[in-house]
């Protein structure tokens, strides 16, 4: 076989040619700090008014959204979006939570209780330019109650409607089957039915096919992409009044420390944790004096709740929750054995308040405290008493039953909450310490044990809304299930006629203060019962840039949260920190060519393993013909 | 044409010193056809096989999935206010509430037709979803896939060539080093270092995500550029030493062979016969790893997809698990499995003309 040779010129021409092409991708990579209009290293979005004069805030959040339907969206951070793309017939007041106007300005219940009438405001315009009407807000709840699919999302809400209607376009009537006091808190985003009626199957529509989306919030969404951001605008005509911001971006960051890294570099204005910021990363951002940390009373409590003995709602009994923690005074002794303050200290590191009622101290209305008498501080003494009188004697190191059975425990944690194998640590060593053996068994999904009720303990936590009736219902007979095992809407377990009786009485009551007294009663008897201790209230820890946003709203306003408020006032109230021409974060520091220089070199370390493989042409010679 | 049909003369003519006729034209012709429909049973037997496989890949995800303890109805409203009436909906709408046999048959009797139903969490056909994810992935882990096994075999090859030296001793070190870091650590340690700045290094990269939006055009193509740096440094960094020893211990394995030997014996040049003798030879472990390395390119990266914030089917399938959303988890591994099958698959078939020793 003969070989043409090429002339020796040629090799390392043709060799020059494709490492020019490997620098060229490797500068094509290394581009984007040399885009257009926009400094090396500049965030790609920032507060700062940038040269079109618009001030855009970009909040890290840690979830996707599932959908941009409000009838489907079960994700907190698809609800915020709603909040802000929709208006609710009512809203919460920032300072204290006390219902105000939202796209209603009255509402009002007949002598009967089972009517109520809203006046729907004359000044709130769909984006469109359509005038919002009673209509939109009938069109949605009926659409609700007579569609299965428009009912995924919020169908709890209209349950107990019987009818609802428009006599007028400021009049909304919704007529219910039984008295309900939940009327003014009806956390439903009200859609625009010119819009709406024209969807066919609501259950596979996710409203994301033409933007921007029609709506009457604060802002108006109008651009997202699946799993990286949503991008709204503000909406100058929004009747409370146009927000502060431009455009408001929420952009996922799957992993927290990334997240944190770009506040840091300001990439991002705001931080929300999921659900907070740890305490490295809060202590770690303190440092930096163009971030705030803001760390408010948070919306959730932390607790152990016991199986009370799992049923069915015709009273058939299943799972096998151990027989001691029928006991009263078993479950009030492993409390008393629980030092909160502990927890709160090496646990939460501080970033947490101790438990004491159900509802979260920042409802100051349904706040409740034991009283001294009746408070389960830590006092292990007592406990061990306790334990003797309900006949677990301790034997050796070991509490034994009157069945001669030691009192061995097990406790369902979730292997996702690190918070959750630290404080099952700590139980271990305190229960051990008064003879009870406790197994921590920690699972990815503890729903299935759970539903089936085998389980003695269990970490549970809920959010709470202003409104306290859902956490409230969850622990009513009605609640339970229908067959054994199959998931419901209990939390765990209980039901019991005293505290029935009483949920009922506040549902029915619709004056605010009687209807907070019931609330506290219920909250004493679940205190006093054993069957749900509350242990912390962890605090919301978010953080964002002081050089991006100057003021934000928290909720509670003294001293509250800011993503995931129950309305739209952070982000409405948003004020840009004065532009200065430049950016507060260090790592943006501008055009500068070495930048520019160890980005390429970067990127060139990436292409150049690939170009200097194929550069390697091969260096023919006479010598190879064989 | 057979060999008895070819005309003496042309036998006489072609006969060589010791009387033997070499074949005919038409002998060759027969070996060829022959070979040909050997090797066309062998790739038949092989499709055969991927298709038995991937009706057993159906069969398996579906069982699989169900075997994780959990509701994926109560997972997904976990948390949120709602009835036992919108639960039993759910699970209505879902087809939880038939019976395991029917949402088998239903299930197969669907993927049959390519549709893997609607994920319960998004509302949306599976393979919109797929569709919506592949993209990225496929430009995160392809391009890090070209990337690591070209320096894979380059370096690979020139360890095992200087086997013992020091550039050898210290690639191979440092390769290790890097596959055994985890990646999750390395990319954060990359977020850290280049896209906020440490110390005199400016932050010269996004901290995550596919884009920043609102780009079109060539300023689209540059900013996604601009974001994929780091992920596909951190893949590189820690998939490159798999290709690198496996092309390093099968040239090691070639360096004594006689036929290397006589090359050198003929006065080659040594990188001659490195790249004209032994590499090809070596090559061909390389090439197994490289299409199975292939099939996982569509599997996306969970890891490196969740600390970069890549809308890819490595984070989706993370958070299909997680519910579980049994449709997409079920259509998802499905499609990684049909990806490593169809890799596999090519490999047999490629592997023939490359070794003509296998298939036979």
């Amino acid at each position: 076989m003969v070989t043409r040779v090429p002339p020796p010129s040629a090799q390392p021409r043709s060799r020059m040619r494709i490492l020019l092409a490997s620098g060229a991708a490797a500068l094509a990579l290394a581009a984007g700090s040399i885009v257009p209009g926009m400094p090396l290293g500049a965030a790609p979005q920032q507060a700062q008014a940038a040269d079109n004069g618009k001030t855009t805030l970009t909040v890290a959040v840690a979830q996707s959204v599932d959908s941009l339907s409000p009838f489907l969206a079960q994700r907190l951070m698809s609800t915020s979006v709603h909040r802000l793309m929709y208006d609710f017939l009512t809203n919460y007041d920032p300072k204290d939570n006390h219902t105000v106007p939202g796209l209603a300005t009255k509402w009002e219940p007949s002598a009967d209780k089972l009517t109520w009438t809203y006046t729907i405001r004359s000044n709130s315009k769909w984006s469109d330019g359509q005038q919002t009407t009673a209509e939109d807000a009938a069109w949605t709840f009926n659409k609700m109650m007579t569609d299965e699919g428009a009912a995924t999302a919020n169908g709890s809400f209209v349950a107990n409607f019987k009818k609802v209607t428009a006599p007028s376009p400021e009049k909304l009537v919704i007529e219910l089957k039984q008295p309900q006091a939940t009327m003014a808190a009806l956390d439903v985003p009200i859609v625009p039915k010119h819009v709406w009626e024209k969807v066919g199957d609501f259950s596979k529509f996710n409203n994301d096919t033409k933007f921007p989306i029609v709506g009457n919030g604060p802002y108006i969404l109008t651009d997202y992409k699946v799993d990286q951001y949503v991008k709204l605008k503000a909406n100058k005509s929004f009747w409370r009044g146009a927000p502060k911001f431009d455009e408001l971006v929420f952009k996922t960051y799957k992993d927290q420390d990334a997240a944190v890294a770009a506040l840091r570099k300001g990439e991002v204005s705001f931080v929300a944790g999921a659900p907070a910021l740890t305490p490295a990363q809060a202590a770690s951002l303190k440092g930096d004096k163009n971030i705030k940390v803001n760390e408010g009373p948070g919306r959730r409590f932390f607790a152990l709740a016991t199986n009370p003995g799992a049923q069915t709602k015709d009273g058939k009994k299943f799972g096998d929750g151990n027989k001691a923690l029928l006991d009263q005074q078993v479950r009030q002794a492993l409390f008393l054995s629980i030092d909160r303050k502990t927890i709160i200290d090496k646990v939460f590191q501080g970033h947490a308040v101790e438990g004491q009622g159900y509802i979260p101290p920042r409802f100051s209305d349904y706040f409740w405290q034991p009283s001294d008498s009746q408070k389960l501080s830590y006092d292990p003494d007592r406990a061990a008493k306790l334990l003797d009188q309900a006949g677990y004697k301790l034997k050796g190191d070991q509490r034994v039953g009157k069945d001669g059975k030691p009192l061995d425990l097990r406790i369902l944690c979730h292997a996702t909450d690190p918070n959750d194998k630290a404080i099952g640590k700590y139980l271990k060593e305190w229960w051990g310490k008064l003879g009870i053996g406790l197994k921590v068994d920690c699972r990815d999904d503890v729903s299935v044990p759970w539903y089936a009720g085998e389980y003695d303990l269990a970490f549970d936590g809920w959010s709470v809304n202003p409104d306290p009736d859902f956490v409230l219902g969850i622990h009513t007979c009605s609640a339970l299930p229908a067959k054994a095992k199959e998931s419901a809407a209990t939390d765990n377990f209980i039901c019991d006629k005293t505290y029935d009786e009483l949920y009922k009485k506040q549902l029915a009551e619709y004056d605010p203060a009687k209807r907070a007294d019931i609330v506290k009663q219920m909250e004493s008897w679940m205190y006093d019962s054993g069957y749900m201790n509350i242990i912390a209230y962890p605090n919301a820890v978010e953080a964002y840039r002081t050089d991006q946003i100057k003021s934000i709203t928290t909720m509670p306003e003294a001293a509250g949260n800011i993503y995931g408020q129950d309305g739209y006032w952070s982000w409405w109230s948003a004020v840009p920190a004065a532009a200065d021409g430049k950016n507060g974060s260090a790592a943006d520091s501008g055009g500068s060519s070495t930048g520019v220089v160890i980005g390429i070199l970067v990127a060139v370390v990436v292409v150049a393993g690939g170009g200097f493989l194929l550069a390697r042409r091969r260096r023919s010679t006479a010598e190879e013909r064989e | 044409m057979t060999a008895d049909s070819t005309p003496a003369l042309v036998q006489n003519a072609d006969a060589d010193t010791d009387g033997r006729a070499p074949a005919g034209p038409s002998v060759a012709r027969d070996a060829q056809a022959r070979n040909i429909k050997v090797y066309l049973q062998y790739v038949a037997a092989k499709i055969a096989g991927a298709v038995i496989s991937l009706f057993a890949v159906l069969v398996t995800s579906f069982f699989l999935f169900r075997l994780i303890p959990s509701d994926p109805v109560k997972q997904m409203t976990g948390g949120r206010r709602v009835s036992a009436e919108q639960l039993q909906s759910l699970r209505h709408q879902f087809g939880l509430d038939q019976p395991l046999w029917k949402q088998f048959t239903s299930y197969v009797g669907d993927a049959l037709t390519g549709d893997f139903g609607t994920s319960f969490q998004f509302h949306t056909p599976v393979i919109d979803k797929i569709t919506e994810a592949l993209p990225a992935t496929l430009l995160l882990t392809g391009t890090a896939y070209v990337l690591y096994t070209a320096l894979g075999i380059w370096l690979g090859t020139r360890t095992a060539w200087r086997n013992g030296s020091r550039s050898d001793r210290f690639n191979t070190a440092f390769a290790l080093t890097l596959y055994s870091v985890p990646s999750f650590w390395l990319g954060l340690l990359l977020i850290i270092v280049f896209s906020v700045g440490i110390g005199p290094i400016p932050g010269m990269f996004p901290t995550g995500g596919l884009e920043s939006g609102g780009e079109t055009g060539v300023a689209y193509v540059l900013d996604v550029a601009h974001h994929l740096v780091l992920p596909v440094i951190t893949l590189v960094a820690v998939g490159y030493a798999q290709t690198l020893l496996v092309m390093r211990s099968s040239l090691l394995d070639e360096m004594g062979s006689d036929y290397l030997t006589t090359a050198r014996a003929k006065g080659l040049r040594d990188d001659v016969v490195r790249r004209k003798h032994a590499v090809p030879n070596a090559m061909l472990p390389t090439f197994t790893l490289m299409f199975v390395n292939l099939g996982h390119v569509v599997a996306g990266q969970i890891l490196v997809e969740t600390v970069f914030s890549w809308p890819g089917l490595g984070g989706l399938f993370y958070q299909a698990l997680s519910v579980p959303d049994l449709p997409l988890v079920q259509g998802l591994f499905f499609v990684f499995a049909t990806a490593v099958i169809l890799a596999n698959t090519l490999a047999d078939v490629l592997y023939p003309l490359l070794d003509p020793r296998v298939g036979r």
